[in-house]
């Protein structure tokens, strides 16, 4: 069971105090952030990507980059990378060169996006959402498998003897998960190849999260990857927790009620049972987190949102104090009565091991005058 | 059974809005032979409303009413006129409903105001409001001033409109899912995907 973090990057005014962070603190709190989650013994830290304010995650492959640079251990992935309206040649570049400078360490998410502008901004049709977000990883697939690619699609310049560069590491592409709060089609996708399928499971009741989770299992089963029970499923969730319960409640309210998304809406009473928010002592997160089995079943991957809203990354770094603090009791939790059959998360380790040991796949462009590749120059 | 599902938007208790939806209501119960009413106040359901305007979602009280319109044979939709339209609570609920839902349900359109001046408003609101939503419209509107509350005529027009979404309820085929929709919701789609075949193909990738 992976367990760990992931942020919008949103910059947002903390509410208690009026103040609103540059957008230079707010980058660089993502990269504390990240650092302690590796220091209390996170798995994943995953980064979204937006492209308007006020967001400062565009541009994820650098920050993902930067945070590999100071890290030992953590995986890194992304939720999401828009699928959509990045062009699939710069994914395949970007994650194979990110896999071979973490050795291994990286993983995706893709996502649609919610931000309308940003279709035409570059220049698609959100219409196309879903038509996109097929095409564009049908594509995306065959670069990281395929050496040379020919390739004419709908949605991008077509390719003739196309070789994405650098080539996966050891010749395994980077696991790819698929998100969709309530896009069938999306689960759907995320089963055909048996990929992973991750609900946000935040701002949506649990009952999006098991309608998507029970059709994508479902379809994994039928399109041959193993039994339902052995897809590979990610939920989202957040939390806030102070050892006092009621100092939880209290801390958490302005922020609640403020936040971008839900605020100034239904009561934080409301949401906390009406979606998995969970506000309480560590041992309420514990118990609520490990009561998403109920309805997901034994899942891979749980992923929190804890810097959002506005909260100081001081407030944040503390969740992660407690946070680490209950982790191994989570673990325990989550390893209690998961059938032995169920698989943990695909790593780069993982996917090796089952393509049959590491292979360098490097392509090395052929001489025109002797007909050879430096590699078969050198051989000889 | 044919189930008909009367919305109104009145504000105040007892408020006029209510008063017509009622014998709206007791006319297309009489007009089919075998009725189940279920009203849904809007009022009672203000604050879920905007709740979910925010975020997204209906909590258990609206989600219930909206799944009471999606199984509805028949419709009723009744507001008071502000602003010389409909209400914006009135506009909210039917802003929240998943795309689809009203596929082809004939729906009853009436409206109360404080003057006959205000009677077009079925025509040029809440006709083009259902049309947009692809729901089929009675033919027969029921427009209500205070003043028609002491007229015989109202009678009439209620009678007549009830009898001709009582014909159109009762007698469609609409199948299990109360529609007679081509277009898929969100529930028949996880329930019975398409095929990635299909989504390859739709996609343009072959």
């Amino acid at each position: 069971m992976q367990i760990g973090i992931f942020t919008v990057g949103d910059v947002t005014t903390d509410p208690t105090t009026g103040r609103t962070p540059t957008e230079h603190e707010r980058i660089k709190a993502t990269v504390a952030i990240a650092k302690k989650a590796e220091e209390i013994g996170l798995d994943v830290f995953a980064t979204g990507e937006h492209h308007n304010p006020p967001f400062v995650a565009s541009n994820p492959t650098a920050t993902l980059a930067y945070i590999g640079a100071q890290t030992e251990n953590i995986t890194l992935s992304t939720a999401t990378t828009l699928i959509t309206t990045t062009d699939p040649v710069l994914i395949a570049e970007d994650y194979a060169k990110i896999q071979h400078l973490t050795d291994g360490r990286v993983d995706l998410m893709m996502g649609r996006g919610n931000t309308g502008p940003v279709y035409p901004w570059f220049g698609k049709d959100i219409r196309e959402g879903i038509n996109l977000a097929i095409e564009n990883y049908a594509l995306l697939r065959r670069l990281w498998r395929e050496d040379v690619v020919d390739w004419e699609g709908r949605f991008r310049t077509p390719l003739q003897g196309y070789t994405s560069t650098p080539r996966p590491l050891d010749g395994v592409p980077p696991f790819v998960w698929h998100g969709s709060i309530r896009s069938p089609e999306i689960a759907e996708q995320a089963a055909f190849y048996g990929d992973g399928f991750f609900h946000n499971h935040i701002f949506w009741p649990a009952s999006h999260t098991r309608q998507m989770v029970d059709l994508y299992r479902r379809r994994f089963e039928h399109y041959g990857h193993g039994p339902a029970d052995t897809a590979i499923v990610g939920l989202g969730g957040q939390f806030f927790m102070r050892p006092h319960s009621q100092d939880a409640w209290d801390e958490f309210r302005p922020y609640f009620d403020n936040a971008p998304v839900y605020g100034h809406g239904p009561s934080l009473e409301d949401f906390t049972e009406a979606t998995p928010l969970t506000v309480g002592s560590p041992q309420q997160v514990l118990e609520r987190t490990l009561s998403f089995r109920d309805y997901a079943g034994h899942y891979q991957r749980q992923l929190f949102l804890v810097d959002h809203a506005g909260l100081p990354l001081k407030t944040v770094l503390e969740q992660l104090d407690l946070l680490g603090e209950i982790l191994p009791e989570m673990r325990k939790g989550f390893a209690e009565g998961r059938p032995a059959h169920v698989p943990d998360a695909p790593t780069h380790a993982s996917l090796v091991a089952a393509a049959g040991g590491a292979h360098d796949s490097s392509v090395h462009a052929v001489d025109d005058v002797t007909g050879t590749t430096d590699r078969e120059e050198v051989l000889a | 059974m044919t189930s008909v599902v009367v919305v109104s938007a009145g504000l105040s208790v007892p408020s006029s809005t209510r008063l017509l939806a009622d014998r709206i209501a007791a006319a297309t119960a009489q007009a089919l032979e075998d009725a189940e009413v279920v009203h849904v106040e809007l009022r009672d359901l203000a604050h879920d409303l905007t709740d979910n305007l925010l975020t997204g979602f209906p909590g258990p009280r609206l989600a219930e009413a909206v799944e009471a319109v999606r199984r509805a044979d028949g419709l009723v939709a009744v507001t008071p006129v502000f602003s010389a339209s409909y209400s914006g609570l009135f506009k909210t609920f039917f802003d929240v409903l998943e795309p689809g839902i009203l596929d082809g349900k004939p729906v009853l359109v009436a409206a109360t105001a404080g003057t006959a001046r205000h009677s077009l408003v079925l025509e040029h609101a809440l006709r083009p409001l259902f049309s947009y939503l692809h729901a089929v419209v009675v033919p027969t509107g029921v427009f209500a001033a205070t003043d028609d509350f002491g007229d015989a005529g109202l009678d009439a027009r209620i009678a007549r409109a009830a009898g001709e979404l009582a014909s159109l309820a009762g007698g469609a085929d609409r199948g299990p899912g109360g529609t007679s929709s081509s277009r898929r919701s969100v529930e028949d789609r996880l329930t019975d995907p398409t095929p990635f075949a299909e989504l390859l193909r739709t996609a343009g990738v072959v």
